[in-house]
């Protein structure tokens, strides 16, 4: 029976050849197809036994880093001050994915990064382990820190951004109120739920980094916008007396009114005529919207566009949402978008970005809140290089116009935190919202840059409902001091 | 290589009367390849220890010594029992069974409450003392035919009896069969199928001529009589029973693909396999239609990710492990193949597949496919047909097992369930299998082993024939 012995023996090689070829197809042909399929942890598990890359404020304090820890995932995510960053670094949790810079620098911090290509080829060639790449950010710690404790002093919702006017970096970013993102980052999945539930619990959105994912009405700060507006189109210019001091005024053909805060005329009329800088002085609302009525839709539109309003796809590298003046579909509605009501909504960066635009004589810097990308030996790879958005916004005569309302502005507005031989230049906003705007406490908001004569840095605050002073509150005297504080810290560091 | 002559009484060589080299043992090859096997599983720890970043600690010794201790006492048993048994047969045998104990070291801390490779260990020692005892037991495999109907009851028992017990006392994970004796579980089917396999081969030898009587010729091809299929349907009726009552389709496929390739063997017909063919499909059409859990791992297999996380999940899985592996793998202790569910047993070729990539995936079943050839060339050197149909028997269902169960993982085939023969964790296979490899060396021994020659009879001078002797011119 030799004969059917070696055919049996043909028959295990077939089976051999068989089992060879189907094992080509899922292990070489397709093997691509199964290690990155979404649904395979291999690539999650991969990443946790690399050492992740560090997040570094602009004088190299740590915000997050990578520790080794004994159990399986070898390195556990901290963060040192967590709350006080986690609107910037976002977090890393094995549950929840990524947020904020962890996010949108993953393939850098996780060591994937093309830009990290030489690196790895080398730790391939040396046996090196491979470690995720660093990131250094524009932030400075103690001007974060500042705004972060005059936010969360008085436990204001809201948030803060300041910009380094001549470059566009973001020098502080804060959102409040904030968490702790150390728990999501926490090899103990109970830890991780147990947080994210609470948090996303939270009425007050606390996942939400307010000073980019958050559009909110920016009452008078949106007056810098309609002036510009004005005195690029020459619709009016900043001294001649041309707009109406009325105490209230009745918008185009409807019956609705508009009036000036506390329903006060505008001061220092003449003929009941009052000027743009007076207007912005004063803040007086019925002048503007009857201004923001003269500019007209398409040049306050475009002058809109300019200081980038409308921009739907701004990354800093943190994605920003558009900001937006509304439709503007009629005469009535331009009327109440010119003191920043009706639909014009801006993110707290948009509005820093208007004052960091006027402080840079009218040229807007692209926002950006990372400097370097790092090798893992904190070496540069790549560098930040400051970039200006677009045109200018405004010229440079009409930016020093501008600014000098704004010290005008700064000098009627009350708050703490002022400092003698330091210049300001300023304009508040105390903006209604919600069904019933006058039951409803408003934003506050404050947007100034500093030394006025020499501008290094630019900040937008916004305080919501009111703060601490609920109906009371005024852009001056709830955000304003938070805006010095901001400042003052920035400039007495010698930034 | 020259033979360490006189280590052993009974492992010198025969001094063939003829005067011709006497024939050699090869005992010495066998030695040196598993010193070749040593050193590769040395190596094998290394990597796992640098890979999963453990430190040294005693217990690799342990492991290493306890190999090398156990690779010597079979070496030393086949010397004793089986001295020209083929030199390949036990070298192959250790290097996966080695492998099966690195893989479930490596795998040990990475699963929760795993102990599996010290458990290995252990049945090893059980798994080693069965070879040895059978080599002893067994010394020539003739007197096994002669006690073929016994083992056949017996196995045909062991086989259907998880089956008959209650749950509490046969049911692991879904499967209905094993035999749970407080801590201990055995799965009898394992060792079944090799008491059904020299049963069969016994049977096959003493009706052979039944086989072979023609009956019509359909089609060109010549079928049997129809009274001579007797024993295949019984067979089939077996392997569907044994489905029907253990929701197992492994076992059954075993079980019913080594008696076909038997009866192939025994008749040299290639009707049978037509007619076991078409019987086959008969049975696994009927059964697909009928059980639910055999629909489940077809649908698994036409398309396992349309329920990833549910039904298909562990085939996707192991999909996964053996993609991520990729052509050279990730490295010994470098992968995550503790991802796919009971990748210790039914799926550690997934395991071998993901770290040790396409390419020690293909070692891997080429040590299988030597194995099993050493195994089919002892049936073709043996003599007597019993040895043939034996060792060719558990050469195919060697083979056959392991087609199976790579092809499963690897979704060639539907998954069956069934382990890997020296590579899964579990007593029983790795005893069954074993006691395979005992049989085989039995045979090959016997196919090796010079024929002791029969003194000739002194003839008394007074009877010698006289001798014509032609005068020198």
């Amino acid at each position: 029976m030799n004969k059917p012995l070696r055919r049996i023996g043909l028959a295990m090689m077939v089976m051999i050849v068989l089992l060879l070829a189907n094992l080509t197809y899922v292990q070489v042909i397709n093997a691509d197809t199964y290690a990155k399929d979404p649904a395979n942890t291999r690539t999650l598990l991969e990443e946790y036994s690399r050492q992740r890359g560090q997040i570094v404020s602009a004088t190299g304090t740590i915000l997050a880093n990578s520790v080794e820890t004994k159990d399986a995932q070898r390195y556990l995510r901290k963060y040192p001050d967590g709350a006080m960053y986690a609107p910037i670094t976002g977090y890393y949790s094995s549950m929840y994915g990524t947020t904020g810079i962890e996010h949108a620098e993953d393939d850098v911090l996780n060591g994937s990064s093309a830009k990290l290509f030489v690196r790895r080829l080398s730790d391939l060639i040396t046996g090196r382990t491979p470690q995720g790449g660093n990131v250094r950010l524009t932030i400075d710690p103690k001007t974060q820190q500042a705004a972060f404790q005059a936010m969360t002093a008085q436990h204001y919702t809201g948030a803060v951004v300041a910009i380094k006017p001549a470059t566009g970096e973001i020098l502080a970013m804060v959102s409040t109120p904030s968490f702790d993102p150390n728990p999501l980052a926490s090899h103990d999945d109970n830890d991780q739920q147990t947080l994210m539930n609470q948090l996303k619990g939270d009425p007050k959105q606390v996942l939400v980094n307010r000073a980019v994912q958050e559009k909110l009405p920016p009452g008078s700060t949106f007056k810098l916008v309609v002036a510009a507006a004005a005195l690029s189109s020459g619709t009016a210019d900043a001294n001649t007396p041309s707009l109406p001091a009325d105490a209230t005024i009745t918008l185009p053909d409807t019956a609705t009114t508009l009036s000036n805060f506390a329903n006060q005329p505008c001061p220092e009329s003449t003929n009941n005529q009052v000027s743009v800088a007076t207007a912005i002085k004063y803040s007086c609302n019925t002048a503007f919207a009857t201004l923001a009525g003269k500019v007209g839709k398409d040049n306050l539109t475009a002058q809109a566009a300019k200081f980038g309003i409308g921009q739907n796809d701004l990354t800093i590298p943190l994605p920003v949402v558009a900001s937006t003046v509304g439709s503007l579909s009629d005469q009535a509605s331009l009327y109440q978008s010119g003191i920043g009501q009706r639909d014009v909504a801006l993110t707290p960066l948009q509005d820093a970005m208007v004052a960091a635009t006027i402080a840079n004589g009218g040229i807007r810097m692209q926002p950006q809140l990372v400097r370097d990308i790092l090798a893992p030996d904190m070496s540069a790879i790549s560098s930040f290089a400051p970039e200006e958005a677009g045109d200018p916004a405004v010229t440079k005569d009409i930016a020093d116009q501008l600014r000098d309302m704004m010290i005008q502005s700064e000098a009627h507005t009350g708050g703490d935190g002022k400092v003698p031989g330091r210049t300001i230049a300023s304009k508040t906003g105390t903006a209604e919202h919600g069904n019933s705007p006058k039951t409803t406490p408003p934003h506050a908001w404050y947007v100034a840059f500093a030394p006025a004569e020499n501008p290094q840095i630019a900040v937008c605050v916004v305080v919501e409902n009111g703060g601490n002073r609920g109906l009371a509150a005024t852009g001056g005297s709830v955000a304003a001091g938070v805006g010095r504080a901001t400042i003052n810290a920035y400039l007495s560091a010698g930034g | 290589m020259s033979e360490p002559a006189g280590v052993l009484g009974a492992a010198t060589a025969h001094v063939n009367v003829s005067g011709q080299p006497p024939t050699p043992t090869r005992r010495g090859t066998e030695l040196t390849m598993l010193g070749f096997v040593m050193g590769l599983l040395v190596f094998a720890f290394v990597i796992i220890l640098e890979n999963e970043n453990r430190t040294f600690s005693p217990d690799v010794l342990l492991y290493l010594g306890g190999l090398l201790g156990l690779f010597v006492v079979s070496h030393l048993a086949i010397r004793t029992f089986a001295p020209y048994a083929d030199p390949l047969i036990l070298p192959c045998a250790a290097m996966l069974n080695g492998l099966s104990v690195a893989m479930l070291y490596r795998l040990d801390p990475a699963i929760a409450h795993s102990n599996a490779a010290p458990k290995q260990m252990l049945w090893m020692v059980l798994s080693i003392a069965a070879m040895a005892g059978t080599l002893w037991l067994v010394k020539d495999h003739r007197t096994l035919a002669r006690y073929g109907y016994t083992f056949g009851l017996v196995g045909l028992f062991l086989l259907v009896l998880p089956g008959l017990l209650p749950c509490s006392l046969s049911c692991v994970g879904g499967a209905k069969l094993w035999i749970l004796i407080g801590p201990v579980s055995v799965q009898p089917g394992e060792f079944a199928k090799i008491l059904i396999i020299v049963f069969v081969a016994a049977f096959l030898v003493a009706k052979r001529d039944l086989f072979t009587i023609a009956g019509r010729k359909v089609l060109g091809v010549e079928l049997p009589r129809l009274r001579d299929t007797g024993p295949l349907l019984v067979a089939w009726a077996v392997a569907i029973g044994v489905l029907m009552i253990e929701k197992e389709l492994g076992a059954s496929l075993m079980f019913f693909g080594a008696v076909l390739a038997m009866i192939y063997l025994a008749t040299e017909r290639a009707s049978w396999v037509w007619i076991g063919i078409v019987l086959f499909m008969g049975g696994a059409t009927v059964a697909y239609k009928l059980f639910t859990h055999v629909q489940t791992r077809v649908t698994n297999w036409i398309d396992p990710f349309a329920d990833a996380q549910g039904d298909g999940y562990q085939m996707v899985q192991s999909l996964f492990s053996l993609g991520s592996g990729g052509v050279v793998g990730s490295g010994f202790g470098a992968g995550h193949p503790d991802i796919v569910p009971v990748v210790s047993s039914d799926f550690i070729v997934s395991a071998f597949g993901e770290e040790l990539g396409f390419v020690g995936l293909t070692a891997i079943v080429l040590v299988y496919l030597v194995l099993a050839m050493r195994g089919l060339r002892s049936a073709l050197a043996v003599r007597d047909t019993f040895g043939k149909l034996l060792a060719g028997g558990l050469s195919f269902l060697l083979m056959w097992q392991v087609f199976v169960v790579v092809g499963g993982v690897s979704k060639l085939i539907p998954q069956t369930g069934l382990t890997a023969p020296f590579l899964s964790a579990g007593g029983s296979s790795l005893a069954a299998s074993y006691i395979m490899i005992a049989l085989l060396l039995r045979v090959s021994d016997a196919a090796r082993r010079p024929q002791v020659a029969r003194p000739k009879p002194h003839t008394p001078i007074a009877q010698a024939s006289t001798v014509l002797v032609e005068r020198p011119t």
